[in-house]
């Protein structure tokens, strides 16, 4: 073997974490795995074996110093990972160096580990094991007190298992989130490859993420990416600064639902658009959702319904209430109506299911009311890599996506929702609370609509009990849009009109 | 059978190994003449016996019998150590519950 040879990596086969590596762990090397504890290390060292098993064919061997095979074989099986199966089928081998409580142990003289060492290279050559993952070293340093020697001695496994051929995952303590890499200068014979997991309180929200530091001669994607431990799976990498922007766009139309608002944007929504609705408390933002979802069923398109902000049989009956049937339509398999608390989850699971949901259901248009009902359970920075990862998932799959966002105040304002995703969202309409005359009525403008022609007005809507209808454009009012409607006179219209004229 | 029954775990046959070796046949001499019996493991040719005992370190010693199991892990280069390790720091008086297995 030569260092020509370029540096190949293997598919982890966890979810995301390839595509943050640009293709995998470095072939054939160890990479250091850092975190602080409860950050998901050993999860990630296991996960590493079990999807080489479920998905490569490659056995693996799990040395663990700190909890005990029988412990990790419990623990696993919530992630489905049954070890004890893959060990019967010889795929998979614990080298258990774990403490034992019984063995009482007196430190005599000098000392090497040259029986880990053997007992490794036999569990190796007993599975044909590709893949290895050592969990923690700081347990190691904990049994044997002198780290000089401890040191000296993993130095000789490292060089081991690379000797060995192996892929090989090593975990390491840190003592804080942000700070030196890992303790006990571990650094120094396994610093070719290392990967951060974090793990961070950050407004009373726990965050998961994973940066990889460096992968010495082989390029990967920088910063750190959400990812997410979930139930019957196991860890999944968010890889959302990785998603390219190459989206196909469509000529094609989609009917918003409502043919007055069609008119408006010029003949209905772009196929694989996003379109951000966005208003106050009661101004219609479901009730375009609903319509949105009717005008696809009634194409004999699928449709799909995320609901953070109101159950099942609340909009069932709104829908009623507006003549539209979403029993038929989910009878009719045209319909899913999806319903969950924001508080349920954290935002990573809520993103991750929503994939899941739209790749299973493949449908063609999606609205998520309200969208602005997420940004309470998670910080700023945390809500805008959902709303990027999620807008950029919905038009990679060429779906039609309306997104409703709540506005704070009842006149004017905008939301948070609006400042993060207002660039990337294709269309956005306002609606908007308008004073007239001691009575509250509804007003709607199609503020911008890219590629496309459109209706610039502030129209009147209504609300009945057949839906949504788009009435005249309000004329002799100013200030609707800033929250502070005034009344003009025709003879200051008049004066406005000519500003603008070409004589 | 012999009243004491120690394993010493070495990687091959290195000075260190050597050296815990020979500590240790001095040992036994000196304070068991007779009454113990030792098998050196070399755990690059036997490491499922290694991994059957859980052993990491090399020379480690384990003390089988008499129960319960002791171990004492270095070149045994201090007799004293080792004694108070496998918990040997006198020879047991010939009227308690080991004398049956006296030779």
């Amino acid at each position: 073997m030569t260092d020509i040879i370029a540096i190949t990596k293997i598919p982890s086969h966890i979810p995301g974490f390839d595509h943050v590596a640009d293709g995998g762990l470095p072939s054939g090397r160890t990479t250091l795995v850092c975190g602080t504890a409860g950050s998901a290390k050993t999860i990630l060292a296991a996960q590493f074996l079990a999807e080489g098993i479920r998905n490569a064919g490659e056995s693996g061997v799990f040395v663990t110093f700190e909890e005990s095979a029988a412990d990790i074989r419990l623990n696993m099986r919530g992630f489905g990972w049954d070890i004890a199966a893959w060990e019967a089928e010889g795929r998979w081998a614990f080298v258990d160096a774990s403490p034992e409580p019984s063995h009482e142990t007196v430190i005599v003289g000098d000392y090497d580990l040259g029986a880990l060492l053997a007992r490794i290279e036999h569990a190796v050559s007993r599975v044909g094991a590709k893949r290895l993952s050592m969990d923690s070293l700081g347990a190691i340093f904990t049994q044997f007190t002198d780290s000089t020697t401890v040191r000296r001695e993993m130095f000789h496994i490292a060089i081991a298992l690379k000797r060995l051929g192996l892929t090989a995952l090593l975990t390491a303590e840190r003592t804080a989130e942000y700070g030196e890499i890992a303790r006990y200068g571990v650094e120094e014979f396994v610093a070719d490859n290392v990967i951060i997991l974090r793990n961070v309180l950050e407004g009373e929200q726990r965050r998961r993420t994973l940066e990889i530091l460096k992968f010495r001669g082989t390029p990967h994607h920088k910063g750190e990416y959400p990812f997410s431990i979930i139930n019957g799976e196991g860890m999944v990498v968010i890889p959302l600064s990785a998603i390219e922007l190459k989206q196909k766009s469509s000529d094609v139309r989609a009917t918003s639902g409502s043919a007055d608002l069609d008119t408006m944007c010029g003949g209905g929504f772009f196929r694989d658009s996003i379109i951000l609705v966005s208003g106050a408390t009661g101004t219609g933002k479901t009730l375009m959702a609903t319509e949105f979802m009717a005008g696809g069923a009634n194409q004999d398109e699928r449709c799909l319904l995320f609901a953070f902000e109101e159950s099942r049989e609340q909009l069932f009956r709104n829908a009623r209430g507006w003549g539209v049937d979403f029993e038929r339509m989910e009878r009719e398999g045209k319909l899913n109506v999806v319903c969950a608390y924001p508080e349920s989850e954290g935002l990573e699971d809520h993103l991750i299911r929503m994939k899941r949901t739209i790749v299973s259901f493949a449908p063609q248009r999606v609205a998520v009311d309200s969208l602005s009902a997420l940004e309470r359970v998670s910080v700023p920075r945390g809500y805008r890599e959902f709303v990027i990862g999620l807008t950029s998932f919905i038009k990679h799959q060429e779906i039609t996506g309306m997104f409703t966002a709540t506005t704070p105040n009842l006149l004017g304002g905008e939301s948070v929702t609006e400042a993060h995703i207002s660039t990337i969202t294709d269309t956005i309409i306002l609606l908007r609370y308008v004073e007239m005359y001691g009575e509250m009525r509804r007003g709607l403008t199609v503020l911008k609509m890219r590629g496309s022609r459109h209706d610039k007005d502030i129209r009147e809507f209504t609300i009945d009990a057949r839906g949504m209808h788009i009435g005249k454009p309000f004329r002799e009012v100013t200030g609707i849009l800033a929250g502070v409607p005034r009344h003009a006179s025709g003879g200051e219209i008049e004066v406005i009109r000519h500003l603008f004229s070409n004589e | 059978m012999k009243e004491y029954i120690l394993k010493l775990y070495v990687t091959g046959q290195t000075p260190r190994a050597e050296r815990a070796i020979a500590n240790l046949r001095r040992l036994c001499e000196h304070e068991f003449a007779g009454r113990y019996e030792i098998e050196v493991i070399d755990v690059l040719e036997h490491p499922e016996l290694a991994e059957q005992e859980r052993i990491l370190a090399t020379p480690t010693l384990v003390r089988f019998l008499p129960p319960p199991l002791r171990r004492v892990i270095g070149d045994l280069s201090d007799s004293d150590k080792v004694l108070l390790g496998l918990d040997l720091s006198a020879p047991p008086p010939k009227a308690d519950n080991t004398g049956s297995r006296q030779p």
